[in-house]
């Protein structure tokens, strides 16, 4: 019996809670305001001077990238869903997150999760202004996902294979499932000198500097700012 | 492209070096920018207020009057400033459309003028933000409502050469059009007010006839029926002649109007053709009761009975929330106070239909009094009942209410569904140009080939003419694309197309494999990838001369000789740049060819016609011309070996 008259109090009690909310009408807490303290989040770049001697361009040109990086990232840096998304622009036929993805990775040398100037212009400086060894280097490290200083074909299929998403569904010849594969195949078979299954960056560099057109199309976009 | 991001281009191409180490084909040639010009400080003088932004912030939207070379036409060579005698303030946000990538639509500003602002600069409204494309779009809709009212008002303009018909439809729906209209309009409202006068007067006792009292009707049986006769000649006669005047005879019949015209003389011509037949006279009587329809006549006379009328149409749905809820409330509540009556004597609430009224009664708060609930418990759930009355009639009454009012000040408003339309359209338009960024990268390697080709044939002037239509940017986003066509061995295509090859690579049995090994100077990687186009256009068998092409390539390329068809276009493309060693000299001799553009792109393939005397005949130096630029970044001519190995085949003279 006075179980029962414990859990009737119980109820009772539960239920007068109740109404007492319903009746003062208790909001959630607000907390939503707190989000919005930490987000704006500003960068500001290191000087023009010092930026000019770090890379190799010139005053000018720093000054246009960076007034285009402002304008898109008001904020200084540009985390990967913005940087995917300005990629996505370029490719609209195709998926081209995946290729964006590495390419964050290879701008983002901190490894902090975002790209600021500083590291924007520094990839551009040796991509546009750097010799060919060092853009070799850094095409390299892009296709390195986990920076162990050798390509493995897993690594590889990853690459050619975000590559090949960016042409989309809409192709001539119409897009065969193991294309990628054989793309890799064919590279291994150009670059691994030795056929150990991995490319390190000697075999890369040197098997690069062996093709023609590679070298050539290196300095394709030199004159792009 | 989405031009907001312009300003990204220079890094998603440096960024595209990642392609190159695993590219097998050698990349095209990039686009030079010719007008090496520094970024400077452009004045845009509007009406004497100066704005001043950098020339690439304007180039950001090349399709656009500021961001093309429109512009030129309004330079001031004294002031050294672009000069445009508009409004400065409008131009504000013109302006920063091109710094943010954003259009804003400032709700100041009237609707036309900043229209012809857009126009004037050459921007659609659809990129308006979303932010304020709503605003924009409901001014738009009421202006042209507006502008749609003024123009029926302007109707009465008379126009010429309206037939009899006509002059009488426009008459009878404008009555302010002519005097006759208007005099027809008053006779047909007054004799409207007299035949429902007439009607209730007929109902009023006047006077006695054998102690009884007798409406006036019967007493006055004579002039009663003379008036009634009058007024419905004359509504009669109305009618017909809208009828006969009617547009669309059929659409007139079915209108609501002219059905309740009907309903209205109808039971007169009833009365006339029935006997005084004592069985049908009774049912003559409610006949009679149809008459008081003619009232609804005045709606063609008053513009807020017409709105009081869409008004309860448009709210049909709060209408019905209404209407149901009510009849929900009803029957608990009638259910309840029967049962709870039940127990007392003599009570009225004989049976729960019995009970609807006095829920009704009280739900409305009317409260008659002719039926009471004597128990406690029914006076409880009476009193419930109420209130809840109150409840549920105030809900959708004010959603009423404000529905007429809004229609009264804005006649007529589009309702939701069609905002909903609107919506699909803004989309559906949005995503066409979205798609156009796709599509134009097709197109220009369409006008990309026909340039190439005419390279080849056409003067230095045209040549010129042909290099400078599309802007830098697009040739710029344009070589990128082609760089990645080249890196992966594949080509964009459009959807239709596609679905072509597909369907068509299913059917097609062979797989013509027409490399040959000795002809590719270059080394395998290459050979594999541009082998892979060759596979396309090419037959089996390299046979000079053959005037008959082996049959499973005929259907191939017949279905490749639509008009526009991309794909054989591309591959001259690619035949001019990448080193196409192998070379086909199967015949094309008849293959029924729509145009000559096509006709000569299917045969440059196989490098032996396409105003083929030309090519043959010269030497590598026609070979070099036809590379676009000087600084060729020291690419292998491919047009000297194309060229070399061309001379060597016999010219066959195409269907030009």
């Amino acid at each position: 019996m006075s179980q029962c008259r414990k859990r009737c109090k119980r109820q009772l009690t539960k239920v007068a809670r109740y109404f007492y909310r319903f009746v003062t009408g208790t909001l959630t807490q607000d907390s939503i305001e707190d989000d919005f303290e930490l987000s704006t989040v500003c960068h500001r770049p290191e000087g023009l001077d010092k930026l000019q001697e770090q890379t190799k361009f010139t005053k000018k040109e720093l000054q246009v990238l960076y007034r285009g990086f402002k304008n898109e990232c008001p904020s200084g840096v540009v985390n990967e869903e913005t940087f995917k998304h300005i990629y996505s622009q370029f490719f609209p036929q195709g998926d081209s997150s995946t290729y964006a993805h590495f390419l964050f990775e290879a701008f983002d040398t901190n490894k902090n999760g975002s790209v600021s100037f500083e590291d924007f212009v520094a990839g551009l400086s040796i991509i546009l202004r750097g010799s060919i060894n060092d853009r070799l280097n850094w095409a390299f490290n892009l296709y390195d996902l986990n920076k162990d200083g050798c390509i493995t074909k897993e690594e590889m299929m990853d690459i050619m294979r975000s590559i090949y998403d960016m042409m989309g569904k809409y192709t001539y010849p119409c897009m065969q499932d193991d294309a990628p594969r054989e793309h890799v195949e064919n590279f291994f078979q150009k670059m691994d000198r030795n056929q150990d299954g991995v490319v390190t960056i000697e075999e890369f560099i040197e098997s690069c500097q062996k093709d023609e057109n590679i070298m050539q199309s290196m300095q394709l976009f030199d004159n792009v700012i | 492209m989405a031009a907001g991001v312009a300003a990204w281009l220079p890094f998603a191409r440096a960024a595209a070096i990642g392609w190159m180490p695993v590219a097998n084909c050698p990349m095209p040639i990039a686009p030079r920018d010719h007008s090496k010009r520094k970024d400077e400080l452009i004045i845009l003088n509007v009406s004497g207020r100066r704005f001043q932004t950098w020339r690439t912030t304007l180039d950001r939207y090349p399709d656009t009057l500021l961001g093309s070379s429109e512009k030129e036409f309004f330079y001031n060579e004294e002031a050294k400033e672009y000069f445009f005698d508009r409004d400065p303030d409008a131009f504000r946000s013109v302006l920063n459309f091109y710094r943010t990538g954003k259009l804003h639509y400032p709700r100041y500003e009237c609707i036309s003028a900043y229209d012809e602002e857009l126009a004037f600069f050459g921007i659609i409204p659809e990129i308006i933000g979303d932010c304020c494309y709503e605003e924009y779009k409901d001014r738009k809709r009421e202006n042209a409502e507006r502008l749609m009212d003024d123009q029926e008002e302007n109707k009465d303009c008379k126009m010429p050469n309206m037939t009899f018909r006509e002059t009488m439809w426009r008459a009878f729906e404008n009555p302010h059009t002519s005097t006759m209209a208007l005099v027809f309009y008053y006779v047909t409202g007054f004799f409207i007010a007299i035949s429902v006068i007439t009607n209730v007067v007929e109902t009023v006792p006047c006077g006695y006839k054998s102690q009884k009292d007798v409406p006036c009707g019967e007493r006055y049986t004579v002039a009663f029926f003379c008036m009634d006769t009058a007024c419905v000649m004359i509504f009669t006669v109305e009618y017909l002649l809208r009828l006969f005047a009617a547009p669309s005879r059929y659409r007139f019949m079915r209108s609501v109007m002219s059905i309740i015209d009907v309903v209205a003389i109808l039971p007169y011509y009833i009365g006339l053709v029935m006997t005084d037949n004592e069985d049908v006279s009774g049912a003559f009587v409610t006949l009679r009761v149809f008459r008081v329809f003619r009232i609804f006549k005045f709606s063609r006379h008053s513009q807020g009975l017409r709105i009081l009328g869409y008004t309860l149409k448009s709210c049909a749905s709060e209408l019905g929330f209404l209407l149901f809820s009510l009849t929900m409330a009803i029957i608990i509540f009638a259910t309840v106070m029967f049962y709870a009556e039940k127990g007392s004597s003599s009570s009225k609430f004989t049976s729960i239909p019995a009970s609807f009224w006095y829920t009704i009664v009280t739900m409305t708060t009317l409260g008659y009094g002719d039926m009471v609930p004597k128990t406690i418990a029914g006076k409880i759930f009476g009193s419930i009942c109420s209130l809840s009355g109150v409840l549920v009639i105030a809900l959708p009454v004010p959603v009423i209410v404000s529905n007429f009012s809004r229609i009264y000040h804005q006649n007529q408003r589009a309702d939701k569904r069609r905002a909903q339309k609107v919506q699909k359209a803004r989309l559906a338009r949005i995503r066409i140009a979205k798609k156009g960024s796709s599509t134009a990268y097709l197109q220009t390697k369409r006008n990309g080939l026909l340039n190439e080709l005419l390279d080849l044939t056409a003067s230095e002037v045209e040549q010129q003419h042909l290099n400078k239509t599309s802007s830098l940017l697009e040739s710029q986003h344009h070589h990128l694309l082609h760089c990645l066509e080249k890196t992966t061995g594949h080509e964009f295509v459009d959807e239709q197309l596609f679905e072509q090859n597909c369907l068509e690579g299913a059917l097609q049995p062979y797989r013509s494999h027409s490399r040959t090994p000795s002809g590719s100077s270059q080394d395998g990687l290459t050979g594999t990838c541009c082998s892979r186009r060759s596979k396309r256009g090419s037959t089996p068998t390299p046979v000079p001369n053959a005037s008959l092409p082996a049959l499973h390539t005929q259907p191939h390329m017949l279905t490749h000789t639509l008009p526009k068809s991309p794909g054989l276009q591309e591959l001259s493309a690619i035949n001019i740049q990448c080193a196409e060693q192998q070379l086909h000299s199967s015949s094309r001799s008849n293959l029924n060819m729509q145009t000559n553009e096509v006709d000569r792109r299917n045969t440059r393939q196989q490098l032996q016609q396409v105003t083929t005397a030309i090519i043959s005949v010269q030497t590598p130096s026609t070979g070099s011309s036809t590379e676009e630029d000087d600084d060729s970044h020291g690419l292998p001519n491919p047009g000297a070996s194309v060229v070399t190995t061309a001379s060597s085949n016999i010219v066959r003279v195409s269907a030009l």
